[in-house]
């Protein structure tokens, strides 16, 4: 479950979708059944983050009207999910896997190197509101461990020099590539797949 | 070993095109219509024979469950598929690969699955955190659309198919099928008592069928290359290929479509280079994804990967994410991150989990610095079977059992930090 943010944040007062968001919301909403709207809260809820960069309390009581749901229900899903942010993040919010296949390959070097590049610990957001680095749960990229997941995008095969130079480069302004960082082909063996060599490309 | 035409997820690795011209030239969509002609119970026959069992980790045969759905559909209380994508089991990394670079075959899945047991719609609840893979399967989604593979005339059978994509929110106990339902329902994921069943009461009360991404994705090739080719993979009730994750301290980690009932040590050997440092440095080895209890090197070094032989030895296949861990392993720090995994993601409705969750991470954490003394390495143990078994869902369970194998096959290793710190050691 996501924790409560610990300092107070300061929220806006009103909540709207953009005429774009609005459109993708349009699109959400017709996937589910006549009265099953209420299904649409958490799609909703992450075009809201995806439009602010947060979810402020105005966009879970504006969804809460959308869908005829009472507030508190919306709030309720917003607080039960890790993904929704209650509070600012950073531009780049960098999210590093410390579970057991991480962890066996190296994660603390992960996490060491990423505070030393930005200067913040795990749950901390730069002065210059840039970058956000977080502690999360598996995420599912095991056999490229250790990783860590940057906006949309996975950084997979890590070590302490890769994840600094990915920080940089988004320091820099630049998109690193995502995906392994070692040579490898997605979640082959290192050296090529030891099957799947026989058969015709397409 | 497979060989490769017996492999199913031809684009494992993402060297060919994921699309639909790609898929199709792998054998996706090959004659569709004609095996949703043979008729419903032709499907569920075809799939119960194959003996496929749920590869979301519980193992349970495939199609008895979807025989469960009922018959006749009452227009009033239409039929659901519901596909588990909601991977996120530590160590597991297989349903991520088929929905980014196999995509069809699930999308296909979907349409047999879902004719099969009387839907028109299947939800596929993927995790939140695979937003490209979602990508990649929305866009084969339209394709199937544009090319009249899904839709109001799925491949001109005359059946109705919808299927979408609904994204998580980061909740590890969505992926227990009752906690899904209730979060594509827009509702927090905590699980439901059960029965009902949701093939009698699922979601939006409706009769519903969760099924785990890889057993959807593998029944379009059983029902092509039939029944007996599947059944005849791997040993008796354990039969078919499954997408193994190998990671830990391997030296090349790697997922690989293998045979079911591989032993597991020739699985590490042959597709992810060995141990580091070779087999004899193995320390042991989490065979099933964190849930599952350790092994020992002595059960690896002849224990076979299938359900039936993993639950001999009191661990179990559970998503076939095999964790590999050599002696240079901290295995009780590991252990003790796994608890605190739970903590984390216990839904906080039952008790038992909800606090002894927090009771294990906290006592566990003592232990891996030695902070603690001998018996309280019982007292964990002792809170661990108040927890398993007293739950609604299997979190409970699942917090409890990598404990206990630890206690049962690494307690010197624990008494050894705790005389250490406490100054008693020789």
């Amino acid at each position: 479950m996501s924790s409560t943010p610990h300092q107070a944040v300061v929220q806006p007062a009103s909540f709207a979708f953009t005429p774009e968001t609005a459109e993708k919301a349009k699109t959400v909403l017709a996937r589910y059944p006549a009265g099953r709207q209420r299904s649409a809260v958490m799609p909703l809820l992450d075009l809201a983050q995806r439009q602010e960069g947060w979810v402020t309390q105005a966009a879970m009581d504006h969804i809460a009207d959308m869908l005829g749901m009472a507030p508190i229900r919306v709030y309720e899903v917003a607080t039960f999910y890790t993904m929704f942010n209650l509070a600012p993040v950073g531009k780049h919010h960098v999210q590093v896997c410390t579970n057991i296949c991480c962890l066996l390959r190296g994660s603390d070097d992960v996490a060491r190197a990423a505070h030393e590049e930005l200067g913040i610990h795990f749950g901390e957001t730069t002065d210059d509101g840039q970058f956000t680095l977080a502690e999360v749960e598996c995420l599912g990229a095991c056999v490229n461990a250790p990783m860590m997941q940057i906006n949309d995008d996975y950084y997979e095969d890590l070590d302490a020099a890769s994840t600094k130079r990915i920080l940089a480069e988004l320091k820099a302004g630049r998109q690193p590539k995502p995906g392994p960082q070692i040579d490898r082909i997605n979640s082959a063996p290192v050296g090529g797949p030891t099957t799947l060599r026989d058969l015709p490309p397409n | 070993m497979l060989s490769d035409k017996d492999r199913i997820f031809t684009n494992l690795y993402g060297i060919h095109d994921w699309k639909l011209a790609g898929a199709r030239s792998r054998g996706d969509w090959d004659g569709t219509k004609e095996i949703l002609a043979k008729g419903r119970d032709w499907v569920i026959e075809e799939v119960k024979n194959s003996g496929l069992r749920g590869r979301g980790g519980a193992g349970f045969p495939t199609g008895l469950k979807w025989s469960f759905m009922p018959k006749t559909i009452d227009p009033k209380r239409p039929h659901y598929l519901v596909v588990n994508a909601d991977e996120g089991e530590p160590g597991t990394c297989k349903d991520r690969e088929i929905m980014r670079f196999d995509p069809h075959k699930l999308i296909e899945g979907c349409l047999i699955a879902g004719f099969a047991m009387g839907a028109h719609a299947a939800y596929i609840y993927i995790r939140g955190e695979f937003i490209r893979e979602a990508q990649n399967l929305q866009a084969a989604i339209d394709e199937a659309y544009d090319a009249g593979l899904i839709g109001k005339d799925a491949c001109g059978s005359g059946w109705a198919m919808d299927v979408f994509v609904h994204r998580g929110g980061g909740a590890y106990v969505c992926g227990e099928e009752t906690a899904l339902i209730e979060s594509l329902e827009g509702k927090k994921g905590q699980p439901r008592l059960k029965p009902p069943f949701p093939a009698g009461v699922g979601l939006y009360g409706c009769p519903t069928t969760v099924n785990n991404v890889e057993s959807i994705s593998v029944a379009p090739t059983i029902c092509r290359r039939g029944a007996a080719w599947f059944a005849g993979i791997g040993r008796a009730k354990n039969s078919g290929t499954k997408v193994f994750c190998i990671s830990g301290h391997v030296n090349k980690p790697c997922n690989v479509e293998e045979a079911m009932s591989i032993p597991l040590k020739e699985l590490i050997e042959k597709h992810a280079g060995g141990v580091r440092g070779g087999w004899d440095n193995l320390m042991g080895i989490i065979p099933g994804g964190c849930s599952v209890p350790v092994l020992p090197k002595d059960i690896c070094d002849t224990v076979l990967m299938d359900f039936d032989a993993l639950r001999e030895v009191r661990s179990g296949l559970g998503t076939a994410a095999v964790i590999v861990m050599d002696k240079s392993t901290d295995i009780v720090r590991a252990i003790t991150r796994l608890a605190r995994f739970y903590k984390h993601e216990s839904c906080g409705q039952c008790t038992p989990c909800r606090e002894g969750t927090g009771w294990m991470w906290r006592i566990m954490e003592r232990i891996a610095v030695g902070n603690a003394t001998i018996d309280e390495i019982d007292l964990v143990e002792q809170v661990s079977r108040q927890v398993e078994g007293h739950t609604i869902c299997a979190l409970g369970d699942a917090a409890a059992w990598p404990i206990q194998g630890l206690i049962r096959h690494f307690r010197p290793e624990m008494e050894r930090r705790i005389l250490q710190r406490s100054g008693k050691a020789a």
